[in-house]
Protein backbone atom coordinates (compact mmCIF):
# COMPACT_ATOMS: atom_id res chain seq x y z
CA UNK A 1 0.00 0.00 0.00
CA UNK A 2 1.78 3.42 -1.09
CA UNK A 3 0.96 6.38 0.71
CA UNK A 4 -0.79 7.25 -1.84
CA UNK A 5 -3.97 5.35 -1.54
CA UNK A 6 -4.15 4.53 2.24
CA UNK A 7 -7.28 4.38 4.33
CA UNK A 8 -8.97 6.98 5.08
CA UNK A 9 -8.18 9.88 2.36
CA UNK A 10 -9.68 9.50 -0.93
CA UNK A 11 -7.19 12.22 -2.63
CA UNK A 12 -4.23 10.80 -0.56
CA UNK A 13 -1.99 12.69 2.02
CA UNK A 14 -1.59 16.46 2.25
CA UNK A 15 -0.72 18.34 4.79
CA UNK A 16 -3.69 20.20 5.39
CA UNK A 17 -6.20 16.61 4.67
CA UNK A 18 -4.08 14.11 6.89
CA UNK A 19 -4.55 10.40 5.92
CA UNK A 20 -6.76 8.98 8.94
CA UNK A 21 -5.94 5.62 10.62
CA UNK A 22 -8.76 3.33 10.93
CA UNK A 23 -8.06 0.28 13.16
CA UNK A 24 -10.30 -2.93 12.46
CA UNK A 25 -12.63 -4.22 14.64
CA UNK A 26 -11.00 -7.26 15.04
CA UNK A 27 -13.07 -10.91 14.90
CA UNK A 28 -12.67 -12.02 18.65
CA UNK A 29 -13.60 -8.66 20.01
CA UNK A 30 -15.43 -9.75 22.32
CA UNK A 31 -12.93 -12.01 24.01
CA UNK A 32 -10.69 -9.18 24.89
CA UNK A 33 -13.00 -7.82 27.88
CA UNK A 34 -14.81 -9.52 30.33
CA UNK A 35 -18.21 -7.29 30.01
CA UNK A 36 -18.32 -8.32 26.14
CA UNK A 37 -17.75 -12.00 26.86
CA UNK A 38 -21.07 -12.07 29.17
CA UNK A 39 -22.98 -9.99 27.12
CA UNK A 40 -21.89 -12.52 24.15
CA UNK A 41 -22.91 -15.17 26.73
CA UNK A 42 -26.05 -13.54 27.65
CA UNK A 43 -27.25 -13.35 23.69
CA UNK A 44 -25.73 -17.48 22.96
CA UNK A 45 -28.12 -17.93 26.33
CA UNK A 46 -31.34 -17.27 23.88
CA UNK A 47 -30.46 -20.59 21.96
CA UNK A 48 -30.49 -22.32 24.63
CA UNK A 49 -34.04 -20.96 25.83
CA UNK A 50 -35.39 -21.76 22.62
CA UNK A 51 -34.16 -25.41 23.20
CA UNK A 52 -36.31 -25.89 26.16
CA UNK A 53 -39.35 -24.39 24.10
CA UNK A 54 -38.17 -27.18 22.04
CA UNK A 55 -38.05 -30.10 24.45
CA UNK A 56 -41.18 -28.45 26.06
CA UNK A 57 -43.46 -28.80 22.84
CA UNK A 58 -41.74 -32.31 22.30
CA UNK A 59 -42.94 -32.83 25.49
CA UNK A 60 -46.51 -31.69 25.15
CA UNK A 61 -46.63 -33.90 21.70
CA UNK A 62 -45.98 -37.39 23.40
CA UNK A 63 -47.93 -36.72 26.04
CA UNK A 64 -50.86 -35.65 23.12
CA UNK A 65 -49.71 -39.29 21.39
CA UNK A 66 -50.67 -41.46 24.43
CA UNK A 67 -48.45 -43.27 26.61
CA UNK A 68 -46.33 -45.36 24.62
CA UNK A 69 -45.39 -42.13 23.29
CA UNK A 70 -44.89 -40.40 26.61
CA UNK A 71 -42.78 -43.67 27.99
CA UNK A 72 -40.75 -43.09 24.82
CA UNK A 73 -39.74 -39.32 25.32
CA UNK A 74 -39.16 -40.54 29.08
CA UNK A 75 -36.74 -42.63 27.85
CA UNK A 76 -34.85 -40.57 25.43
CA UNK A 77 -34.83 -37.65 27.84
CA UNK A 78 -33.19 -39.91 30.28
CA UNK A 79 -30.42 -40.48 27.72
CA UNK A 80 -27.15 -38.96 29.02
CA UNK A 81 -26.59 -37.18 26.24
CA UNK A 82 -29.75 -35.16 26.37
CA UNK A 83 -29.60 -35.14 29.94
CA UNK A 84 -26.11 -33.51 29.30
CA UNK A 85 -27.70 -30.84 27.20
CA UNK A 86 -30.51 -29.86 29.34
CA UNK A 87 -27.50 -29.35 32.10
CA UNK A 88 -25.69 -26.71 30.19
CA UNK A 89 -29.33 -25.09 28.95
CA UNK A 90 -30.46 -25.22 32.51
CA UNK A 91 -27.22 -23.09 33.25
CA UNK A 92 -27.42 -20.72 30.50
CA UNK A 93 -30.83 -20.17 30.91
CA UNK A 94 -29.98 -19.04 34.92
CA UNK A 95 -27.21 -17.06 33.75
CA UNK A 96 -30.30 -15.42 31.23
CA UNK A 97 -32.94 -15.19 33.59
CA UNK A 98 -30.48 -13.23 36.12
CA UNK A 99 -28.88 -11.11 33.80
CA UNK A 100 -32.46 -10.35 32.61
CA UNK A 101 -33.67 -8.86 35.99
CA UNK A 102 -31.14 -7.46 36.84
CA UNK A 103 -31.12 -5.17 34.01
CA UNK A 104 -35.02 -4.83 34.23
CA UNK A 105 -34.53 -1.61 36.56
CA UNK A 106 -32.58 0.35 33.82
CA UNK A 107 -35.54 0.05 31.26
CA UNK A 108 -38.38 0.17 33.60
CA UNK A 109 -39.29 3.41 35.62
CA UNK A 110 -42.29 2.92 37.13
CA UNK A 111 -44.22 5.13 39.29
CA UNK A 112 -46.34 5.00 42.03
CA UNK A 113 -48.23 7.91 43.74
CA UNK A 114 -45.96 9.82 42.06
CA UNK A 115 -42.93 8.71 43.68
CA UNK A 116 -40.47 6.66 41.09
CA UNK A 117 -39.71 2.88 42.75
CA UNK A 118 -36.15 2.56 43.78
CA UNK A 119 -34.43 0.43 41.11
CA UNK A 120 -33.74 -2.09 43.76
CA UNK A 121 -37.65 -2.66 44.36
CA UNK A 122 -38.07 -3.17 40.64
CA UNK A 123 -35.46 -6.26 40.08
CA UNK A 124 -36.71 -7.19 43.65
CA UNK A 125 -40.41 -7.34 42.10
CA UNK A 126 -39.23 -9.53 39.26
CA UNK A 127 -37.60 -12.06 41.25
CA UNK A 128 -40.33 -12.78 43.92
CA UNK A 129 -42.20 -13.37 40.21
CA UNK A 130 -39.74 -15.73 39.45
CA UNK A 131 -40.11 -17.59 42.66
CA UNK A 132 -43.67 -17.25 42.70
CA UNK A 133 -43.99 -18.55 39.08
CA UNK A 134 -41.53 -21.53 39.74
CA UNK A 135 -43.12 -22.35 43.42
CA UNK A 136 -46.62 -22.80 41.34
CA UNK A 137 -44.92 -25.01 38.73
CA UNK A 138 -43.36 -27.43 41.10
CA UNK A 139 -46.86 -27.37 43.00
CA UNK A 140 -48.50 -28.58 39.83
CA UNK A 141 -45.93 -31.02 38.95
CA UNK A 142 -45.66 -32.49 42.62
CA UNK A 143 -50.04 -32.38 43.37
CA UNK B 1 4.19 18.10 47.98
CA UNK B 2 2.43 15.74 50.67
CA UNK B 3 5.07 12.95 49.93
CA UNK B 4 8.79 13.32 49.88
CA UNK B 5 9.62 10.23 48.10
CA UNK B 6 7.75 11.41 44.71
CA UNK B 7 8.74 15.41 44.45
CA UNK B 8 11.37 15.71 41.84
CA UNK B 9 13.58 19.01 43.66
CA UNK B 10 14.37 15.93 46.61
CA UNK B 11 16.81 14.23 44.62
CA UNK B 12 16.06 11.43 46.85
CA UNK B 13 14.69 8.28 45.09
CA UNK B 14 12.44 9.73 42.48
CA UNK B 15 9.58 7.55 41.21
CA UNK B 16 8.81 7.31 37.83
CA UNK B 17 6.35 5.85 36.05
CA UNK B 18 6.63 4.90 32.11
CA UNK B 19 3.91 5.76 29.58
CA UNK B 20 3.10 4.07 26.29
CA UNK B 21 2.09 6.21 24.22
CA UNK B 22 0.36 5.33 20.57
CA UNK B 23 1.88 7.59 17.86
CA UNK B 24 0.53 7.74 14.33
CA UNK B 25 2.54 10.55 12.14
CA UNK B 26 0.87 10.08 8.68
CA UNK B 27 3.07 13.55 7.41
CA UNK B 28 5.89 10.96 7.91
CA UNK B 29 4.82 8.41 5.85
CA UNK B 30 4.20 5.96 8.77
CA UNK B 31 0.85 4.04 7.82
CA UNK B 32 0.19 2.53 11.48
CA UNK B 33 0.53 3.78 14.61
CA UNK B 34 3.24 2.24 16.82
CA UNK B 35 3.87 2.51 20.66
CA UNK B 36 6.83 5.36 22.21
CA UNK B 37 7.38 4.96 25.61
CA UNK B 38 8.26 7.77 27.91
CA UNK B 39 9.97 7.78 31.55
CA UNK B 40 7.78 10.62 33.67
CA UNK B 41 7.91 11.31 37.34
CA UNK B 42 5.56 9.95 39.30
CA UNK B 43 3.25 12.75 41.56
CA UNK B 44 0.31 11.77 43.64
CA UNK B 45 -1.24 14.62 42.33
CA UNK B 46 -0.35 14.26 38.45
CA UNK B 47 -3.50 12.73 36.67
CA UNK B 48 -2.29 10.73 33.08
CA UNK B 49 -3.11 14.48 31.37
CA UNK B 50 -0.38 15.82 33.24
CA UNK B 51 1.78 13.13 32.08
CA UNK B 52 1.30 13.93 29.01
CA UNK B 53 1.87 17.66 29.35
CA UNK B 54 5.03 16.74 30.89
CA UNK B 55 6.04 14.56 28.21
CA UNK B 56 4.57 17.50 25.55
CA UNK B 57 6.64 20.70 27.70
CA UNK B 58 9.62 18.75 28.62
CA UNK B 59 10.50 15.56 26.79
CA UNK B 60 9.02 15.48 23.14
CA UNK B 61 6.74 18.54 21.63
CA UNK B 62 5.41 16.39 18.82
CA UNK B 63 2.85 14.58 20.29
CA UNK B 64 -0.54 15.63 19.60
CA UNK B 65 -3.61 15.15 22.04
CA UNK B 66 -6.72 17.15 22.79
CA UNK B 67 -7.31 18.21 26.15
CA UNK B 68 -8.68 21.69 27.62
CA UNK B 69 -10.08 22.53 31.04
CA UNK B 70 -8.75 19.28 33.18
CA UNK B 71 -11.54 19.27 35.48
CA UNK B 72 -13.96 16.92 33.74
CA UNK B 73 -16.05 18.92 32.13
CA UNK B 74 -15.13 20.00 28.22
CA UNK B 75 -14.82 16.50 27.35
CA UNK B 76 -12.59 16.67 25.16
CA UNK B 77 -9.21 14.94 26.49
CA UNK B 78 -10.93 10.89 26.50
CA UNK B 79 -8.31 8.63 25.02
CA UNK B 80 -7.54 4.70 26.23
CA UNK B 81 -6.40 3.98 29.20
CA UNK B 82 -4.63 0.48 29.49
CA UNK B 83 -7.79 -0.21 27.13
CA UNK B 84 -10.55 1.50 29.23
CA UNK B 85 -12.03 4.64 27.83
CA UNK B 86 -11.11 7.71 30.42
CA UNK B 87 -10.80 10.99 30.82
CA UNK B 88 -7.28 11.69 30.83
CA UNK B 89 -7.96 14.41 33.29
CA UNK B 90 -9.79 11.99 36.08
CA UNK B 91 -7.49 8.92 35.60
CA UNK B 92 -4.61 9.13 38.21
CA UNK B 93 -1.47 8.13 37.82
CA UNK B 94 -0.61 6.11 40.54
CA UNK B 95 -4.10 4.12 40.18
CA UNK B 96 -1.60 2.66 37.42
CA UNK B 97 1.30 2.48 38.89
CA UNK B 98 3.70 0.43 38.89
CA UNK B 99 3.38 0.59 35.24
CA UNK B 100 3.87 1.34 32.32
CA UNK B 101 0.54 3.04 31.05
CA UNK B 102 -0.56 2.36 28.01
CA UNK B 103 -2.26 5.19 26.56
CA UNK B 104 -4.29 5.40 23.07
CA UNK B 105 -6.90 7.40 20.96
CA UNK B 106 -10.45 6.46 21.74
CA UNK B 107 -11.56 3.54 19.73
CA UNK B 108 -14.07 3.05 16.83
CA UNK B 109 -13.13 6.30 15.26
CA UNK B 110 -10.07 7.15 12.83
CA UNK B 111 -6.90 8.34 14.08
CA UNK B 112 -5.65 11.73 12.91
CA UNK B 113 -2.12 11.96 14.51
CA UNK B 114 -1.14 10.38 17.92
CA UNK B 115 -4.13 11.02 20.18
CA UNK B 116 -6.34 12.40 18.06
CA UNK B 117 -9.45 11.34 16.69
CA UNK B 118 -11.34 12.27 14.05
CA UNK B 119 -14.80 12.99 15.43
CA UNK B 120 -17.00 14.08 12.18
CA UNK B 121 -19.52 10.76 12.56
CA UNK B 122 -20.61 11.80 15.99
CA UNK B 123 -20.73 15.79 14.98
CA UNK B 124 -23.15 14.47 12.27
CA UNK B 125 -24.98 11.84 14.27
CA UNK B 126 -25.72 14.71 17.07
CA UNK B 127 -28.28 16.67 14.95
CA UNK B 128 -30.31 14.11 13.58
CA UNK B 129 -32.08 13.16 17.04
CA UNK B 130 -33.22 16.48 17.12
CA UNK B 131 -31.66 17.45 20.46
CA UNK B 132 -32.99 20.99 20.85
CA UNK B 133 -36.71 22.05 22.44
CA UNK B 134 -39.75 21.36 19.89
CA UNK B 135 -42.63 23.42 20.60
CA UNK B 136 -46.15 23.21 19.69
CA UNK B 137 -46.79 27.08 20.33
CA UNK B 138 -45.17 29.62 21.88
CA UNK B 139 -45.18 29.82 26.11
CA UNK B 140 -47.95 32.47 26.57
CA UNK B 141 -46.38 35.03 29.05
CA UNK B 142 -42.74 34.22 27.62
CA UNK B 143 -41.67 31.40 30.02
CA UNK B 144 -41.95 28.52 30.61
CA UNK B 145 -42.27 26.79 34.11
CA UNK B 146 -40.89 23.82 35.55
CA UNK B 147 -41.42 22.23 38.94
CA UNK B 148 -38.60 20.17 40.50
CA UNK B 149 -40.02 16.76 39.82
CA UNK B 150 -39.77 18.02 36.22
CA UNK B 151 -36.50 19.34 36.34
CA UNK B 152 -34.99 15.99 37.84
CA UNK B 153 -37.33 13.93 35.08
CA UNK B 154 -34.07 14.96 32.54
CA UNK B 155 -32.06 16.43 34.63
CA UNK B 156 -29.33 12.92 34.26
CA UNK B 157 -30.00 12.76 30.38
CA UNK B 158 -28.39 16.44 30.31
CA UNK B 159 -25.15 15.92 32.22
CA UNK B 160 -23.78 14.78 29.16
CA UNK B 161 -20.54 16.35 28.09
CA UNK B 162 -20.30 14.89 24.41
CA UNK B 163 -16.75 13.33 25.58
CA UNK B 164 -17.32 10.00 23.01
CA UNK B 165 -16.07 7.82 25.65
CA UNK B 166 -19.54 5.57 25.67
CA UNK B 167 -18.99 5.45 21.43
CA UNK B 168 -15.64 4.61 22.51
CA UNK B 169 -16.79 1.87 24.63
CA UNK B 170 -19.89 0.31 22.19
CA UNK B 171 -18.84 -3.15 20.40
CA UNK B 172 -22.24 -1.72 18.01
CA UNK B 173 -20.51 1.60 17.34
CA UNK B 174 -17.55 -0.29 15.76
CA UNK B 175 -19.55 -2.68 14.41
CA UNK B 176 -22.01 -0.46 12.33
CA UNK B 177 -20.68 2.82 11.35
CA UNK B 178 -24.36 3.50 10.72
CA UNK B 179 -25.99 2.78 14.19
CA UNK B 180 -26.52 6.72 16.16
CA UNK B 181 -24.86 5.50 19.31
CA UNK B 182 -24.92 5.67 22.88
CA UNK B 183 -24.82 9.61 23.60
CA UNK B 184 -26.94 10.77 20.70
CA UNK B 185 -29.89 8.73 22.12
CA UNK B 186 -29.67 9.64 24.84
CA UNK B 187 -29.79 13.18 24.30
CA UNK B 188 -33.02 12.56 22.47
CA UNK B 189 -34.03 11.36 25.69
CA UNK B 190 -33.13 14.33 27.68
CA UNK B 191 -35.51 15.93 24.97
CA UNK B 192 -38.16 14.03 25.17
CA UNK B 193 -38.40 13.78 28.85
CA UNK B 194 -38.30 17.94 28.67
CA UNK B 195 -41.87 18.94 29.49
CA UNK B 196 -41.78 22.14 28.04
CA UNK B 197 -40.98 19.83 24.63
CA UNK B 198 -43.53 18.00 21.91
CA UNK B 199 -41.43 16.70 19.44
CA UNK B 200 -41.57 12.54 20.61
CA UNK B 201 -43.02 11.80 17.40
CA UNK B 202 -40.78 13.64 15.49
CA UNK B 203 -37.48 12.09 17.28
CA UNK B 204 -39.44 8.64 16.82
CA UNK B 205 -38.83 8.48 13.34
CA UNK B 206 -35.34 9.17 13.70
CA UNK B 207 -34.80 6.89 16.42
CA UNK B 208 -37.50 3.92 16.14
CA UNK B 209 -35.31 2.03 13.29
CA UNK B 210 -32.35 -0.36 12.92
CA UNK B 211 -29.45 2.22 13.37
CA UNK B 212 -31.51 4.16 16.14
CA UNK B 213 -32.46 2.35 19.26
CA UNK B 214 -32.89 -0.96 17.66
CA UNK B 215 -29.48 -1.54 16.79
CA UNK B 216 -28.97 -1.11 20.49
CA UNK B 217 -28.30 -4.85 21.92
CA UNK B 218 -27.52 -3.82 25.71
CA UNK B 219 -24.31 -4.51 26.14
CA UNK B 220 -24.28 -1.68 28.62
CA UNK B 221 -20.76 -0.82 28.54
CA UNK B 222 -21.53 2.98 27.71
CA UNK B 223 -23.05 3.66 30.92
CA UNK B 224 -19.63 2.07 32.36
CA UNK B 225 -17.57 4.43 30.72
CA UNK B 226 -19.76 7.53 31.41
CA UNK B 227 -18.00 10.19 33.39
CA UNK B 228 -21.53 11.87 34.32
CA UNK B 229 -23.65 9.00 35.16
CA UNK B 230 -25.54 9.53 32.43
CA UNK B 231 -26.70 6.01 31.63
CA UNK B 232 -26.97 6.00 28.26
CA UNK B 233 -28.02 2.28 28.57
CA UNK B 234 -30.89 2.91 30.55
CA UNK B 235 -32.29 5.34 28.30
CA UNK B 236 -32.12 3.44 25.38
CA UNK B 237 -33.75 0.29 27.04
CA UNK B 238 -36.17 2.65 28.07
CA UNK B 239 -37.09 4.40 25.24
CA UNK B 240 -37.37 0.75 23.75
CA UNK B 241 -39.86 0.38 25.56
CA UNK B 242 -42.15 3.93 25.75
CA UNK B 243 -41.27 3.45 21.64
CA UNK B 244 -42.88 -0.39 21.25
CA UNK B 245 -45.77 1.09 23.01
CA UNK B 246 -45.71 4.41 21.13
CA UNK B 247 -46.78 1.44 17.54
CA UNK B 248 -48.84 -0.81 19.72
CA UNK B 249 -51.08 2.30 20.58
CA UNK B 250 -50.74 3.01 17.01
CA UNK B 251 -51.75 0.29 15.96
CA UNK B 252 -54.57 -0.60 18.31
CA UNK B 253 -55.82 3.11 18.17
CA UNK B 254 -54.79 4.63 14.72
CA UNK B 255 -56.53 7.59 15.03
CA UNK B 256 -55.56 9.25 18.14
CA UNK B 257 -51.94 9.30 17.78
CA UNK B 258 -51.32 13.28 17.90
CA UNK B 259 -53.30 13.43 21.06
CA UNK B 260 -50.83 10.92 23.08
CA UNK B 261 -48.09 13.36 22.38
CA UNK B 262 -49.82 15.17 25.34
CA UNK B 263 -49.45 12.28 27.32
CA UNK B 264 -46.09 11.01 27.64
CA UNK B 265 -43.86 9.88 30.18
CA UNK B 266 -43.82 13.21 32.66
CA UNK B 267 -44.29 12.92 36.71
CA UNK B 268 -47.61 14.28 36.14
CA UNK B 269 -48.62 12.68 33.02
CA UNK B 270 -48.90 15.86 30.94
CA UNK B 271 -47.02 19.41 30.08
CA UNK B 272 -46.68 21.93 32.10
Amino acid sequence: MTVKDAPGAPGGYTEFHPRWYRRPMPVFWWVRRRSYLAFVARELSSVFVAWFVVFLLLLIRAVGQGDAAYQRFLDWAANPFVIAVNVIALGFVVFHAITWFNLAPQAMVVRMRGERVPPRMIAGGNYLAWVVASAIVIWIVLA
Amino acid sequence: MADGATDTNTGTSTDTITMRVTRYRPEDGELEPTTQDYEIPLRNDWAVLDGLNHIKDHIDATLSYRWSCRMGICGSCGMLINGEPKLTCEAFLTDYAPGPVRVEPLANFPVIRDLVVEIGSFMRKLPQVKPWIIEDEPPGDGEHRQTPAQVAEYQQYSMCINCMLCYSACPIVGLDEHFLGPAAIALAQRYNLDSRDHGVLDRLEVLSTDDGIWGCTFVGECTTACPKGVDPAGAIQRYKLSAATESLKAFVLPKSRRARTANRETPNGGTS
